[in-house]
């Protein structure tokens, strides 16, 4: 539906929701001309992904994950998994990649227009192994240039010299010539500076957004709010001006809520009173999205913390793109991201947004597409229960796969654990 | 010994989920420690050079059930790190000092931190290998890695190791891959002698047993399998792929078998054959370490594979070494790395004519009558059609 | 009086409890569930509230003079005769309904030949009705659908051999008609009247009451007239679509089946309910409240769908797999659960000359192991542990239930009730109780 037609159906978004709608479809309108307009187009993941140094080459950028969800939210990605399905893919493997295998077999992206084959894959190695694999297989099928960076896990809850040197010495050996050598433009290392130093500014405000949640009545739904605050830096536009003048807008507009005492907004207007403040690990679910956020709102359910909303960076722990320090920096950022981190380190950040963000509980959405986030999560959950003494729900959902599912199945789960949360406080009284 | 009491022994070993055969050499090496280690691949060498004995943990099989690990696994993630817990909360890994999880998966990647919070006080340590295969670059990653392992180690140990200690490992490592090598050579060569299963079991006593003990153990069933005389089979020659990890029950290997089929070469277990060839046993032992696994390495689906043109040529070359007939990729039910890499290597494979066939199963699978049938038609469509 | 009423809309079963103002259960009701919620709900508490009328008459008659087991014999042909006229009444409209469908323009053809064939089903069908409701008289199930259904085929079979009517359009009559009955509610004033009746005829069988005939019946027409008020109802269960009631009458079923299991025995602590379609494994604290949860609701094994599966290939009914299992002399290992290859797992082994019993025993126990997983995720098995669901019904379930537990977490107190269907519709009346009080 176009973003006209949203708005006279009275769809409820603030501006800085319709600002960063516009920037990724002007992004996809950009994508699909390039080719016809001399531009090449590079792909990578949203973890780990080095959007100022691809624009250093002139390279327009196609994230495949953000191809996949806005597949899904678009209720296209079903069909896209069983075509790739029946092309011989496992029911077993993740949802992303065979939506994004099955969209690349008709050429054509979420929003209709034509989406051509990448020039190069960044294969930014980061927090997932299905990512290796996921690049092997476009590569595969439509014999693309790959570049691949492995940035190393972080198990031991903390950058090693050698982990960083390992990922400067890949960008200087391997991405940036090939990157060179595809674009024909040479690297120039100030330019990546210019780039860093304006995400810096744009992370700067993003925190303070997410942040923002801190206040009560929170101003902001950080899980299924959060989806739209996370776009512009996660993905095609860091590092972007426009990607700055986003974050200041919507920083704007949180500080007016606040003033108001407003709660967050959502697709049908303001939510009502705050009855539960949650935090969330594990992505949201992107082919019933709407839904979903209806079963937390109309519950009087808001997201304070999400896991999620770092998954494409972990700002809100000092980490700015360090412009002195270019390549460094990036490794830094890329090793950061959440799924990158051990087990425990992502235990303690789920205990500490519970109490620094005053949480009634956790909820739990488990990815069955997703093993990178999900293993594991149920002694996480028992950890945050016994560390914090909140209450913790279990959900068990899907990225893309409608079959995966089921509102009914859902809805039961979060309405027993919102009844649980409500008798505890009653016997506590 | 004969080669049937070799086997049985070495099924003993496999049946004991008590992991007696550790707590034995414990008891005969006082202050001896004992390391266990994940698929698919570590350096078992430094552990040996550091006094230390090195077992393979491959999950609880079938026989073992997971009451408690079921609780930290939803249903949609393989078998083994769950039976793996269960081995652990049990108390079965208690003689264990320390567990190695190699960067095969994100599930034994996470299982790692797992563990850590699970058993404190044990060594964990996520061994991450190089998805870059540069001297310079990963070789330098890598070399670290195994300087932290070597440091980890002689703290444990009590004692430094010393580039010697690790070169005199290589050395008795360089002779367990020999006879490891002339093992699966002679399978190849006689399979209707040296079965799939017998092989499996003795790989497998690997897993547990010193590694002199093992080495010895295989040369004296290559010594007496001559002995033996058994019936040649109207069978095909196939290579098993994709259990290189979880591994199949037993029944499922020998239903292959028994479908028609001889196992002319397989991944189980493949820390044994990871490296191809010799390592140097002199100078510096990390960077020859290094060295042999970037560059004399077995391929395999939790590896980067950084030209499009070589993907599935590792497979290829084996079917083709082997003089096999034909693949059948036997994955674990919800393996990322196998199952994604799957379309890829059929792609390879068709494009080389080589017939396959694939199908899923679980460490406790009980139904074997889907994979006779299917393996048995397999096994006649081969004899069938092929040229 | 007050009643406060929980109605619990399982897959399989609705289940009412009604229970006083003193938390004390007048009555208990059960119906099958069907796609109309509202009809299922309103029936379930219909039988509910006529239970709770036999049990207060029970309770009223136990001052009158005379001797008990007579008494008992009184009240078992007041409920076989009330049971007989429901019947009789549901079967005359499934008479009518049929009749009325005969008549419709798909049969023109076949003309009258239908509607005779049809008056000589329902003929025989009315004729051997009071045989399956005299003291004694084993029925299939206690529902409606189920008996009438099951008769209707057999007899319509042997009428089609005689007639010149096809077997199907005899049954497609049915088919087209059942529904419709089913969802036609009969209303507390005809249940009333009813029973009445079956009080009239009660009497009338049974001489050794005649001496306190005028106590007796004064007593059954205050206890039949008395007013149930239907204070609050609380509604729960898994409704794909809304349940027929509004926000405040509504509570999770996890809720209910926690705060239910609590008021059957306080001590409470873990709670296992295998349903038909899903498993809950909840944790509850001292209050019956809900600290923790998992639900495996994606998968009927482990279910007790799996074991309606299992009885359907055996050719056995559901009641008697676990009689057989407990004969079993061998362990057997099954480690495939899932529903759709038990069949063929089965067929697999007995080719393989396993014995049957043996089989069943395994399967058994590779139900309970994924009851075990999901009780494990929920936070474990802790003293006093409370089973509920239809499948504690089935003794080779317990036997196994109970070895790993006793294998895994020591010896702790495992508390079975045969009542255990209505759990949640229990602890659905406390919640109705409790909303009245607060």
């Amino acid at each position: 539906m176009s973003i006209d037609k949203q708005k006279e159906q009275g769809v409820q978004k603030e501006d800085s929701m319709w600002r960063q709608k516009e920037m990724i479809n002007a992004n996809y309108a950009s994508l699909a001309s390039a080719h016809e307009n001399g531009r090449k187009i590079a792909a990578t993941f949203v973890p780990g992904n080095l959007n100022e140094l691809l624009m250093c080459f002139d390279l327009d950028r196609s994230l495949p994950e953000t191809n996949a969800l806005q597949n899904g939210m678009r209720k296209k990605s079903g069909r896209m998994i069983m075509d790739a399905e029946r092309a011989g893919h496992s029911e077993d493997v993740c949802t992303y990649v065979k939506a994004d295998l099955g969209m690349m077999q008709k050429g054509v992206g979420p929003t209709g227009d034509p989406l051509p084959k990448p020039d190069v894959l960044l294969l930014s190695y980061t927090g997932c192994f299905t990512f290796m694999k996921w690049f092997e297989l476009v590569r595969d099928e439509y014999d693309c240039e790959t570049t691949m960076l492995h940035v190393p896990y972080q198990a031991d809850g903390k950058i090693t010299k050698s982990m960083r040197d390992y990922v400067v010495k890949q960008l200087k050996e391997d991405v940036i010539p090939t990157l060179e050598r595809v674009s024909g433009v040479k690297f120039d290392i100030d330019r990546l500076r210019g780039y860093l130093k304006e995400s810096a500014k744009a992370e700067d405000d993003l925190v303070w957004v997410l942040q923002s949640a801190k206040n009560k009545p929170s101003p902001i739904d950080a899980y299924f709010g959060g989806v739209y605050y996370i776009g512009p830096i996660f993905t095609a536009f860091r590092g972007t001006p426009e990607a700055t003048a986003y974050y200041n807008v919507l920083r704007q507009e949180i500080e007016q809520r606040i003033a108001q005492g407003q709660g967050p907004v959502t697709p049908e207007g303001d939510m009502g009173a705050e009855r539960y403040r949650l935090i969330t690990e594990g992505p949201p679910n992107w082919t019933s999205f709407r839904d979903f956020w209806k079963m937390f709102y109309d519950e009087g359910a808001v997201v304070v913390a999400s896991t999620y909303t770092k998954v494409g960076g972990v700002y809100d722990l000092g980490f700015r793109h360090n412009s002195d320090e270019p390549l460094e920096t990036l490794a830094d950022y890329c090793l950061g991201c959440y799924t990158n981190l051990s087990l425990p380190k992502r235990v303690d950040m789920l205990v500490d947004y519970a109490n620094e963000y005053e949480a009634d509980g956790l909820l739990i959405n488990s990815i069955k597409s997703c093993n990178s986030f999900s293993a594991g999560q149920l002694l996480m959950m028992r950890e945050f229960e016994a560390r914090t003494g909140k209450p913790a729900a279990f959900i068990e959902t899907d990225l893309v796969d409608p079959r995966y599912f089921s509102a009914a199945n859902v809805k039961n789960r979060i309405e027993s654990y919102f009844q649980m949360v409500e008798q505890r406080r009653t016997q506590a009284a | 010994m004969s080669a049937t009491e070799i086997i049985e022994r070495c099924q003993a070993l496999f049946d004991d989920l008590d992991f007696t055969a550790v707590k034995d050499w414990k008891a005969k090496n006082p202050g001896g420690k004992a390391i266990g280690y994940m698929p698919i691949y570590v350096p078992r060498e430094i552990i040996h050079a550091a006094g230390m004995l090195p077992v393979g943990i491959l999950g609880g099989g079938d026989q073992l059930e997971v009451i408690h690990g079921d609780a930290y696994y939803q249903s949609y993630i393989c078998r083994i790190p769950r039976s793996t817990i269960e081995l652990g909360v049990t108390g079965r890994l208690d003689c264990m000092d320390g567990m190695m999880f190699p960067s095969i998966c994100d599930v034994i990647r996470n299982l790692s931190g797992m563990w850590q919070l699970m058993f404190e006080g044990k060594y964990v340590r996520y061994f991450d290998v190089p998805q870059n295969y540069e001297d310079g670059v990963g070789g330098s990653f890598y070399i670290h890695e195994l300087k932290i392992l070597r440091d980890d180690l002689s703290e444990l140990a009590g004692r430094k190791i010393t580039d010697a200690d690790i070169n005199n490992s290589i050395a008795v490592y360089n002779e367990n891959r020999c006879a490891v090598a002339d093992l699966y050579d002679y399978r190849a060569v006689k399979p209707w002698q040296a079965s799939g299963s017998d092989v499996y079991l003795l790989i497998r006593a690997g897993m547990v047993l010193p590694v002199e003990e093992h080495t010895q153990l295989i040369r004296e069933y290559l010594a007496a399998i001559e002995y033996e005389d058994r019936p040649v089979r109207d069978n095909c020659r196939v290579v098993v792929n994709g259990t290189f990890c979880e591994q199949p029950p037993l029944g499922l290997i020998k239903s292959i078998e028994m479908a028609g089929c001889y196992i002319v070469d397989d991944d189980f277990m493949l820390v044994t054959r990871w490296l191809l060839d010799d390592v140097a046993t002199d100078g510096d032992p990390l960077k020859n370490l290094s060295e042999a696994f970037l560059h004399h390495s077995a391929a395999t689906s939790a590896k980067y594979e950084p030209r499009k043109e070589d993907k599935g040529q590792f497979l290829i070359e084996t079917v083709r070494q082997r003089g096999a007939e034909g693949v059948i990729f036997a994955a674990p039910s919800f393996c990322d790395p196998a199952l994604l890499d799957r379309p890829m290597l059929q792609k390879a494979l068709g494009k080389a004519n080589i017939p396959y066939t694939a199908f899923k199963y679980a460490e406790n699978s009980g139904q074997m009558q889907p994979i006779r049938e299917q393996a048995g038609t397999f096994a006649d469509s081969i004899k069938l059609w092929s040229v | 009086m007050q009643t406060f009423i929980g109605i619990d809309l399982g897959s399989t079963t609705t289940k009412a409890v009604v229970m006083d103002e003193n938390c004390n259960v007048l009555g208990r009701g059960i119906t099958n569930s069907r796609s109309n919620y509202d009809v299922a709900a309103e029936v379930a508490k219909q039988e509910a509230l006529v239970n709770a009328r036999f049990n207060l008459f029970r309770q009223s008659l136990g001052d009158v003079d005379v001797d008990a087991s007579v008494m008992e014999n009184f009240i078992q042909r007041l409920e076989l005769n009330f049971r007989l006229h429901q019947y009789l009444l549901q079967l005359e409209d499934l008479r009518q309904t049929c009749l009325g469908n005969a008549a419709s323009e798909r049969f023109r053809d076949l003309g009258n030949k239908l509607i005779e064939a049809l008056d000589e089903v329902f003929d025989r069908l009315r004729t051997d009705a009071p045989a399956m409701f005299v003291p004694g008289a084993k029925r299939k199930s206690d529902f409606f659908r189920d008996i009438a259904g099951a008769q209707y085929m057999a007899i319509g079979e042997e009428v089609a051999k005689t007639s010149d009517v096809a077997f199907d359009h005899i049954l497609n009559a049915y088919d087209r008609s059942i529904i419709e009955v089913e969802n036609r509610i009969i209303g507390d004033e005809k249940n009333a009247e009813l029973l009445n009746q079956a009080v009239k005829e009660a009497f009338g069988t049974l001489s050794e009451l005649q001496s306190s005939a005028a106590s007796v019946d004064k007593m059954a027409q205050e206890v039949l007239g008395r007013e149930l008020e239907e204070t609050y109802v609380v509604g729960t269960g898994y409704g794909r679509a809304r349940l027929p009631f509004s926000k405040d009458h509504i509570r999770s079923e996890i809720l209910c089946h926690g705060l239910g299991a609590h008021v059957m025995y306080p001590n409470t602590k873990t709670v296992l309910d295998i349903g038909g379609q899903d498993t809950k494994a909840i944790q509850v604290d001292p209050a019956g409240i809900v600290t923790n949860f998992q639900m495996n609701d994606r998968c009927a094994a482990g279910c007790g769908r799996y074991l309606g599966y299992i009885a359907d290939e055996m050719n056995v009914g559901l009641h008697e797999l676990g009689p057989i299992a407990m004969q079993s002399t061998r362990k057997v290992r099954i480690n495939s659960t899932c529903t759709v290859f038990a069949g063929a797992e089965l067929r697999d082994r007995l080719a393989l000359g396993e014995a049957r019993e043996d089989i069943l025993a395994g399967l058994h126990r590779a139900i309970i192991l994924r009851a075990m997983s999901i009780l494990s995720r929920s936070g474990g098995i802790e003293d006093e542990f409370t089973f509920t669901g239809g499948v504690a019904n089935n003794e080779a379930a317990v036997k196994a239930l109970k070895e790993l537990i006793h294998e895994n977490y020591g010896d702790l107190q495992i508390n079975i009730d045969p009542e255990s269907i209505y759990t949640g519709a229990l602890g659905g009346a406390t919640f109705a109780r409790r909303a009245v009080e607060a």
